[in-house]
């Protein structure tokens, strides 16, 4: 919402001197000022020129050359691209060193070749509005040199663009932006009563309305103005509505928007000659009913959600509170205007406006409520605009109500207010900081509790803690003494949270950036990732690229790994813990959402990724997951990946991703990837890391080496050896694996260190011999016999 | 006997500076005091001597022998620190010469600024809740004072998924379902954070990515106002920003609070001169906060009456941008380890 300095003024005596701490104090009301401009200020440098001479520039079709004459008979060329020019014409020039108001600077420069000593200005350039087909063409009789801002007598005027919340329907109105500035400074407030020159008869006689919908339109006021001459506004109308943001079109259009604006009464005026009878209907549309809207589109209406206003022939002649129907048009020749102010259902409007997408100054006063009590002043403040056009004001109005809301009092409790708000404000205070907005305050019985009427201005306030805001914001949120917090309450990290912390440290300190890929997909991403294509799909997704829900972390992190690759940054290192979403299980109504932590080491292998799961789980204390070789996951490396599993229960993959599925991405480099369910993982007692009594007693060490069957894995060999070694084994070690002769082919050996030690005693060779003996033992059984044997 | 044995001791001292290097003062004290020696032989003579010329030249030997080993133990430690300090001087390594740096990770912005705006939080006593990232209505909007039609929900873009009945499920538009999901599972006191990512119907420019993050508060206990609220943003703000940056509070509107308010900062760049990034007004917006509406109360099983609370939100992506002059949103989502391994930590 823009609102005018001067405009204000109209309503409440407002300094001038100092528009900033004005702006302050609306936003300090919840008015936040987004900008503050000076009308006027902006075009000094500007004057009033002649055009003395036009001349073809000898090096461009598009530009001639103005000769201009600055009062002092000079001529001064101007390069200069419009072609609306003639000998003679007064023009505004933007001298050399004037800023325009679109920040731009003017300098003497040359234009092929030829000099240019100044702009000729159109009336965009001046912010005059939205014309720039050609210079703004002056009245000839003005004296050269001429400021503009004096030749246009422009006033200077302090703009304010507001950012209005939707419970602030009264502020989408000059009017009601002053009623609340004004309470506020102690200033105060009035609405002018309007001179309308009034005719003799009934309005009731002329114009009637049958409101046949009343959960549609809660109240519709008619009033017939007679003796219109159709006509462009007065200039300071145009100008202020320019100011604001409209277009002005006609007197009639033009007075119809400065009273939505000054009053917040959206209108429509309809020429009474094209209303057969002056008989107007409300009712809700009938589906597929059309109606051509003012803007010459043709629409089509639907059931239970438009709203129309018809003729007596009960042909739709409007869109409820949306905009108005061209066949009942002010023209040219209108002279005889009906005027509806009315009230709609706001939850209406806001449908009806969303869904056929035609938002309108009208619909977005409609949709937060507008003042029901306010259409008799806003008609006869339309039919003043419209005197000096020769309106006359027939007497009598037909107003006639559906369904309006109902605001009870509403009971306010001091102790409430203070309790709420943790202040000491006492109930006179309450009563002289709401009276000037308008709500009345009554004694209701007990001293601490006040019966409070709301104004019809504001429907957004409809009970005890509504109008508690509306205290606060006049007592002013700064004047509210902040309580610094006492600390009775302890706060921490979940296990979880800390254990995440615990993940991102150690991958970090091995060399693994964190990413963040967007966790949306386009279509064909999951297969090409080798992963199954059921997904949660997007219902409005704005690009294909975010139209699926990720099911797995893979995609992404691949996507990133092929992006590095792409700009030369090779080997590339990155984890990610994030959600997942996947189909939801039969009878829930959301995805299957899960936190994953996933990581993707490009140009390195499985064991890479492998040996950074082994400081993962020995830290956390994951040491019951397994990797499962024995039916590698989709898309990843049939001969170097596994599952990660617990108890039979699947919670990852860990290998290399399928060379398959690096070509279908373009990924050159080998890529290790691992994936891991962290709140399934996570989520039974883990990482105790109980304390183990270390001995005094010397340790010795027994290295063995045993030939090994490819099928079965080094973990085998080494649950086999801590399980036959028994609790002398305090350290496990693999430390050498060896394939080729003399081993022979299909096996390799596997080298460990076992190192014994006794918390009671040092050991023996008997000792040592003992656990030599059942370990190959066992061993052998399993088929895999000690090495050189 | 006593001649050869003062003689000895005269010569020795020479003998032994001469040794220049551990090795050959080794030999040096073969020579004097080793089996085969010279004192040692002198000793062997002594059988000869009678038994007063034998306690003398006895106790000249040992005097000599301990004058001896002690010049040859002085000697033999300044022998040994030169040739340490030359072992030392050839082992010199020019520290700058790195071959194979070990790789560094680095944690991504939004998880650093987390942790950042999390740890103060804790130290204010809140704990940390989460939520799921898809939603349904009820918790998105309708619990929040914010049914269907509802002109605020214009506020938000929402993206919808094609799960259950048309625009019931939902990738959640803000954090503030946790809201309704930590007052529903719990009870008050509640003393909570909830930071989380979220998603709106936006096309990504510089400074939108249609998933962010933000952080979220809640507070509900007994006789908690407004003042609770200016001073717990208060204590948050200069306890994150720095003791110099303050907040205020100016009148706004959510559905979810009532009073609700905009939550400025004096500017982090200026400290509230006035400069480009806070477009002169010496403050920052930083999100919006308000007592909690009853409405939402009521919705969750609380009586307004007896218990109130406020709650705070803010956006997160922003605070690590400004924190390290980011000034394109997009460069965080992308995986480029040249942007990542900017910030290490």
């Amino acid at each position: 919402m823009k609102v005018l300095l001067s405009w204000l003024q109209e309503f409440a005596p407002f300094p001038s001197d100092d528009p900033v701490a004005l702006g302050d104090v609306m936003s300090d009301l919840g008015m936040a000022v987004e900008s503050i401009e000076r009308i006027g200020e902006e075009l000094d440098g500007i004057v009033t020129a002649k055009v003395l001479e036009l001349r073809k520039h000898p090096d461009a079709d598009k530009i001639q050359l103005v000769d201009v004459d600055l009062g002092d008979g000079e001529a001064l060329q101007i390069c200069c691209g419009a072609t609306n020019l003639t000998v003679g014409d007064v023009v505004p020039l933007a001298t050399l060193g004037t800023t325009m108001p679109d920040g731009m600077e003017i300098a003497r420069r040359k234009m092929r070749g030829e000099w240019s000593n100044g702009m000729l200005c159109s009336g965009r350039e001046l912010a005059l509005g939205e014309d720039h087909s050609g210079i703004y063409i002056l009245d000839p009789s003005l004296a050269l040199g001429t400021p503009i801002v004096e030749a246009l007598g422009i006033t200077p005027d302090v703009l304010f663009d507001l950012e209005i919340n939707p419970n602030r329907p009264d502020a989408m109105s000059v009017a009601g932006v002053a009623r609340d500035l004004a309470a506020r400074l102690g200033l105060p407030f009035a609405i002018p009563e309007p001179t309308v020159v009034e005719l003799p008869g009934d309005a009731g006689s002329i114009a009637t309305v049958d409101i046949v919908d009343p959960d549609l339109c809660g109240m519709f006021h008619l009033r017939v103005i007679e003796g219109i001459t159709v006509e462009p506004s007065p200039r300071w109308i145009a100008d202020r509505l320019t100011a604001l943001g409209m277009r002005p079109i006609n007197n009639v259009v033009d007075a119809s928007n400065y009273v939505m604006l000054e009053l917040g009464q959206p209108n429509h005026t309809y020429d009474l000659a094209k209303v057969p009878g002056g008989a107007l209907r409300v009712r809700w549309a009938r589906e597929g009913e059309t109606i051509t809207t003012l803007d010459g589109i043709e629409r089509t209406l639907t059931s239970g959600r438009d709203g129309v206003i018809t003729d007596s022939t009960d042909t739709a002649i409007g869109i409820a509170g949306v905009m108005g129907g061209a066949s009942t048009e002010i023209s040219d020749t209108t002279t005889t205007v009906l005027l509806e102010c009315a009230w709609w259902q706001p939850m209406a409007i806001a449908r009806s406006s969303k869904f056929m997408g035609l938002r309108s100054e009208a619909s977005a006063r409609f949709e937060r409520g507008v003042d029901p009590a306010i259409a008799d002043l806003a008609a006869r403040r339309l039919s003043e605009l419209l005197t000096p056009s020769g309106a006359q004001l027939i007497q009598g109005s037909v107003t006639v109500d559906g369904d309006l809301p109902v605001t009870p009092a509403v009971r306010v409790r001091t102790s409430r207010v203070n309790q709420l708000l943790g202040t000491d404000i006492s109930t006179e205070q309450i009563v002289a900081l709401l009276t000037p907005i308008g709500f009345r305050c009554e004694p209701a019985g007990d001293l601490d509790v006040l019966s409070v009427t709301v104004p019809t201005f504001r429907p957004d306030t409809t009970n005890e803690t509504d109008v508690i805001e509306e205290i606060a914001r006049h007592f002013g949120y700064s004047r509210i003494v902040g309580r610094a917090p006492t600390s009775a309450h302890t706060g921490s990290l979940t296990p979880l949270q800390r254990d995440r912390r615990i993940i991102r440290q150690i991958l970090v300190g091995l060399g693994v950036h964190e990413a963040m890929p967007l966790p949306f997909l386009a279509p064909g991403d999951l297969a090409r990732s080798g992963l199954p294509p059921e997904a949660v799909t997007v219902t409005n997704p704005l690009a294909a690229e975010e139209s699926i829900l990720r099911t797995s972390l893979r995609p992404g992190l691949l996507r990133a790994i092929a992006y590095n690759e792409s700009h030369r940054i090779d080997s590339a290192s990155l984890f990610e813990i994030g959600k997942a979403f996947g189909v939801p299980a039969s009878g829930a109504s959301l995805p299957d959402e899960r936190e994953h932590l996933a990581i993707a080491l490009a140009g390195a292998d499985a064991f890479a990724v492998a040996r950074i799961w082994a400081v993962l789980s020995e830290t956390l204390g994951l040491t019951s997951i397994t990797i499962d070789q024995s039916a590698p996951p989709a898309g990843l490396h049939p001969g170097r990946s596994g599952v990660l599993v617990s108890g039979g229960v699947p919670l990852g993959e860990i290998g290399e991703i399928d060379p398959g599925v690096l070509d279908a991405l373009g990924i050159r480099e080998r890529v290790a990837w691992l994936q891991l369910d962290l709140g399934a993982s996570l989520a039974s007692p883990h990482g105790e890391h109980r304390y183990h009594h270390i001995s005094r007693y010397p340790s010795s060490d027994l290295d063995l080496a045993f030939e090994v069957n490819d099928s079965v894995t080094a973990a085998t060999i080494g649950a086999a050896i801590r399980e036959a070694a028994g609790p002398l084994l305090v350290d496990l070690s693999l430390f050498d694996v060896f394939r080729g002769h003399p081993v022979p082919d299909g096996s390799r050996s596997l080298a460990y260190r076992l190192r014994l030690q006794a918390t009671d005693r040092t050991l023996t060779e008997e000792d040592l011999g003992g656990v030599q003996r059942s370990v190959v033992d066992a061993l052998a059984a399993r088929g895999a016999p000690l090495r050189g044997e | 006997m006593i001649e050869d044995i003062k003689r000895i001791g005269a010569e020795a001292p020479a003998r032994i500076a001469a040794a220049t290097s551990v090795e050959e003062l080794r030999a040096v004290e073969a020579d004097l005091l080793g089996k085969k020696g010279e004192l040692t032989a002198l000793k062997k003579g002594m059988g000869g001597l009678d038994p007063e010329g034998r306690k003398v030249a006895g106790a000249a030997l040992n005097d000599a022998r301990e004058v001896l080993e002690s010049a040859l133990a002085s000697r033999r430690s300044e022998l040994e620190a030169v040739e340490r300090a030359a072992k030392v001087a050839a082992e010199r390594l020019d520290l700058t010469e790195l071959l194979e740096l070990p790789e560094r990770g680095s944690l991504h912005l939004v998880t650093q600024t987390w942790d950042r705006l999390v740890d103060v939080f804790i130290g204010m006593g809140f704990t940390v809740a989460e939520g799921p990232e898809v939603e349904t209505d009820w918790y998105n909007f309708e619990a929040l004072n914010i049914p269907a039609a509802h002109p605020a929900r214009g506020m938000w873009d929402t993206l919808y998924v094609d799960l259950g009945d048309p625009e019931t499920v939902l990738l959640r538009t803000h954090t503030s379902p946790v809201q309704i999901r930590v007052m529903t599972d719990g009870e008050p006191p509640i003393y909570a954070v909830m930071p989380g990512r979220v998603y709106r119907r936006d096309t990504a420019d510089a400074s939108h990515m249609p998933v962010f993050h933000q952080i979220e508060g809640l507070v509900v206990d007994r006789n908690i106002s407004f003042a609770d609220l200016a001073g717990t943003l208060e204590a948050f703000t200069s306890a994150y920003f720095g003791g110099s940056i303050h907040s205020r509070l100016r009148p706004s509107y959510f559905p979810f609070t009532e009073p609700s308010a905009e939550y400025d900062i004096n500017c982090v760049f200026c400290e509230g001169k006035g400069c480009r990034t806070c477009g002169q007004t010496g403050w920052l917006e930083l999100g919006g906060c308000g007592m909690v509406h009853p409405t939402v109360l009521t919705n969750v099983g609380l009586d307004p009456e007896e218990w109130s609370g406020f709650a705070f939100g803010f956006g997160l992506d922003r605070l690590a941008l400004m924190r390290h002059g980011v000034d394109d949103i997009r460069e965080m989502y992308t995986g480029d380890v040249r942007f990542l391994e900017q910030f290490p930590s």
